[in-house]
């Protein structure tokens, strides 16, 4: 083969042209590895509302239920507790609930609909272990007299409200999240739908 | 010529395997001042081996799904003959490994084995330990018990912190929106079979690059520079037989440690198996006292050390991955005009102390409950261990160093 007159420019340019197309055909042959990552149809199925039956709750309880596999807390609050939730903000990270962690039907410092049943996500936002649920009020070893109830993470000490509500300097950057729920009578909530959309 | 003769022709005119034998053992000459610390490059491929034949026998009877794994972690223990061996192998080698692993990086440390021209070693070598602290994080969600639950899931929540994406990013690494059957099963294939070939080949490129460039000592004098008549550096010997028959004795004292640590003490008081993951997974309640296993300790300290910005945990999250990538930049950021400790000031042997001891006293306080004076101390041992390498430019320029000999000494 001879190679006079060989014209390099255009080699390059079928090179560079060929290297840009088979780049573009692996990237195209990488989304199915990628997607296929994705949480599956049956993952996503098992996202569907579950109904929960408070009427046998009392007052200063705590019910676990499933909901998308998370740890969702229902926790009856006595009045006391809520008495207490008033005087706590000046303790907390985001008292008022500024950061957008629940419905926009959430307000307060109740942060829930019936403000002595709290419907919490179980996981703190820190890293997503499940806090302890500590509601003895002045527990030595959560601050002494300051404590007025709520709940520990075990992993990384942040320290939660009976509210939620994530005080102020521990790992934890948000208050709970705060689930769509709502009540289809007085004793039965639907965790998984909207206020008003039921 | 005879039958063996022969035979070693044939396959040498194919394939290069006495070429393969010469360069790599019998005519690799390494420095014949190698001393205790020469033994854990061995000793971590004979754990890689012990790793990947365990292994492959726990597979055979493990089951990687979320409602039978613990069960079949428990049938291998109970009901699989020498079940129960293989698997205390397994789980006390996966500790063995980053013991032996630290001690030989510790040793790249004292002696400048990073420094040039051995840069792509030490790389190599980094993304080995890489490889490995991922191939342990995914193991160690596989037997499914509390441990393994609620660690993965703190893990794969370090994504989550990522700005922007990091929610996506995290369902996508569980494929659910907590750790679940999904998730154990991936993290199966990339323990059994993605992440050791990727372990495999960076073991490979470390010892191809090592041979290349020719071992360091622990005089950091640079052997090739002083060659016999032969062409042989005048202080090497052949690696095989002499440092193939030298290891021999570091392989039986360290099986003997393994060995006791494997029949009497498995679990080496909740060090190397954590008393929790003997609990089946629970999605509903985390343990009371959640610990990484102590490989990890170090970085998660430092991960708890660092509080929450801007309503974000992510600069903890960069802390952590920084106190790793500042392990990369090593051979960059010592500056000393000398390898070896023997040869160095005050200054750099001060400086490593501080940092051996920030890293172990993060290891202990990793495994110690946040909060109060422990976060303090934590925060005061990120700091020393972060200084090591940003100071390292600045105290190995200034160090007086001692004139390193010609050729290699025995102290």
């Amino acid at each position: 083969m001879s190679t006079d007159g060989v014209d390099n420019s255009k080699r390059r340019f079928l090179t560079a042209a060929t290297a840009a197309v088979g780049a573009v055909g692996a990237g195209f042959v990488a989304v199915p590895f990628l997607k296929s990552w994705q949480p599956s149809a049956k993952a996503l199925a098992a996202g569907a509302p579950v109904e929960v039956d408070i009427s046998k709750l009392q007052p200063g309880q705590l019910m676990r239920v499933l909901w998308r596999k998370k740890p969702v807390w229902i926790v009856y609050r006595t009045e006391q507790n809520l008495k207490d939730l008033e005087g706590l903000a000046g303790e907390l990270a985001d008292p008022n609930s500024e950061v957008p962690q629940q419905p926009e039907y959430i307000k307060g410092t109740a942060r829930a609909l019936k403000a002595q049943y709290l419907v919490a996500e179980g996981l703190c936002t820190h890293l997503g272990c499940s806090p302890t649920y500590r509601p003895e009020v002045g527990a030595a070893d959560l601050g002494g007299d300051d404590w007025k109830g709520g709940f520990f993470c075990p992993c990384h000490g942040s320290k939660f409200d009976l509210s939620g509500r994530v005080y102020a300097g521990v790992p934890a950057p948000t208050n709970l999240v705060i689930p769509p729920y709502t009540y289809v009578s007085d004793t039965r909530l639907i965790i998984g739908v909207d206020e008003g959309a039921a | 010529m005879s039958m063996l003769e022969k035979t070693l022709g044939w396959v040498d005119d194919r394939f290069p395997l006495t070429k393969m034998w010469k360069e790599h053992l019998s005519e690799y000459y390494a420095p014949k001042n190698f001393n205790f610390w020469y033994f854990f490059g061995s000793l971590a491929l004979l754990v890689l081996v012990l790793q990947i034949l365990t292994g492959i026998w726990l597979t055979m009877s493990y089951k990687p799904d979320a409602d039978m794994a613990f069960a079949s972690v428990e049938f291998i223990m109970r009901d699989v003959e020498w079940g129960w061996l293989i698997r205390y192998l397994h789980s006390t080698g996966a500790s063995a490994f980053f013991i032996v692993v630290y001690l030989h990086m510790y040793r790249g440390l004292m002696y400048g084995s990073y420094k040039q021209p051995r840069e792509l070693i030490w790389l190599f070598g980094m993304f080995i330990y890489l490889a490995l602290m991922a191939e342990a994080f995914l193991g160690y969600l596989l037997p499914w018990g509390q441990m393994s639950f609620w660690g993965a899931q703190v893990i794969v929540n370090l994504f989550a912190a990522v700005p922007f994406v990091g929610p996506d990013l995290a369902v996508w690494i569980r494929g659910d929106f907590v750790v679940g059957d999904a998730t154990l099963n991936r993290f199966f294939a990339l323990h059994v079979i993605a992440l050791p070939i990727v372990l495999l080949g960076l073991v490979v490129a470390h010892i191809i690059a090592l041979h290349e460039v020719g071992s360091n000592n622990p005089d950091g004098v640079e052997i090739k520079k002083n060659k016999g008549a032969d062409g042989i550096p005048v202080d090497g010997i052949p690696f095989h037989p002499y440092y193939s028959v030298k290891d021999i004795v570091g392989v039986v004292v360290f099986l003997f440690f393994f060995a006791v640590v494997v029949f009497y003490m498995p679990e080496l008081g909740g060090w190397f198996l954590e008393k929790d993951n003997f609990v089946p997974a629970n999605p509903l309640q985390t343990p009371e006292h959640i610990v990484p296993l102590w490989y990890f300790t170090p970085f998660y300290a430092i991960l708890r050390a660092v509080p929450p910005m801007f309503g974000s945990q992510f600069p903890g999250v960069m802390a952590m991955g920084l106190a790793i990538v500042f392990l990369f930049l090593l051979p960059w950021l010592d500056r000393s005009p000398v390898k070896s400790i023997r040869y160095r000031g005050g200054l750099y042997k001060f400086a490593l102390a501080v940092f051996i001891i920030s890293f172990i006293a993060l290891g202990r306080l990793g495994t110690l409950p946040a909060g109060g004076i422990y976060l303090t101390l934590s925060q005061i041992f990120s700091i020393l261990y972060f200084a090591f390498f940003i100071l390292m430019p600045w105290y190995t320029t200034i160090d007086k160093t001692k004139p390193v000999p010609e050729r290699v000494t025995f102290k």
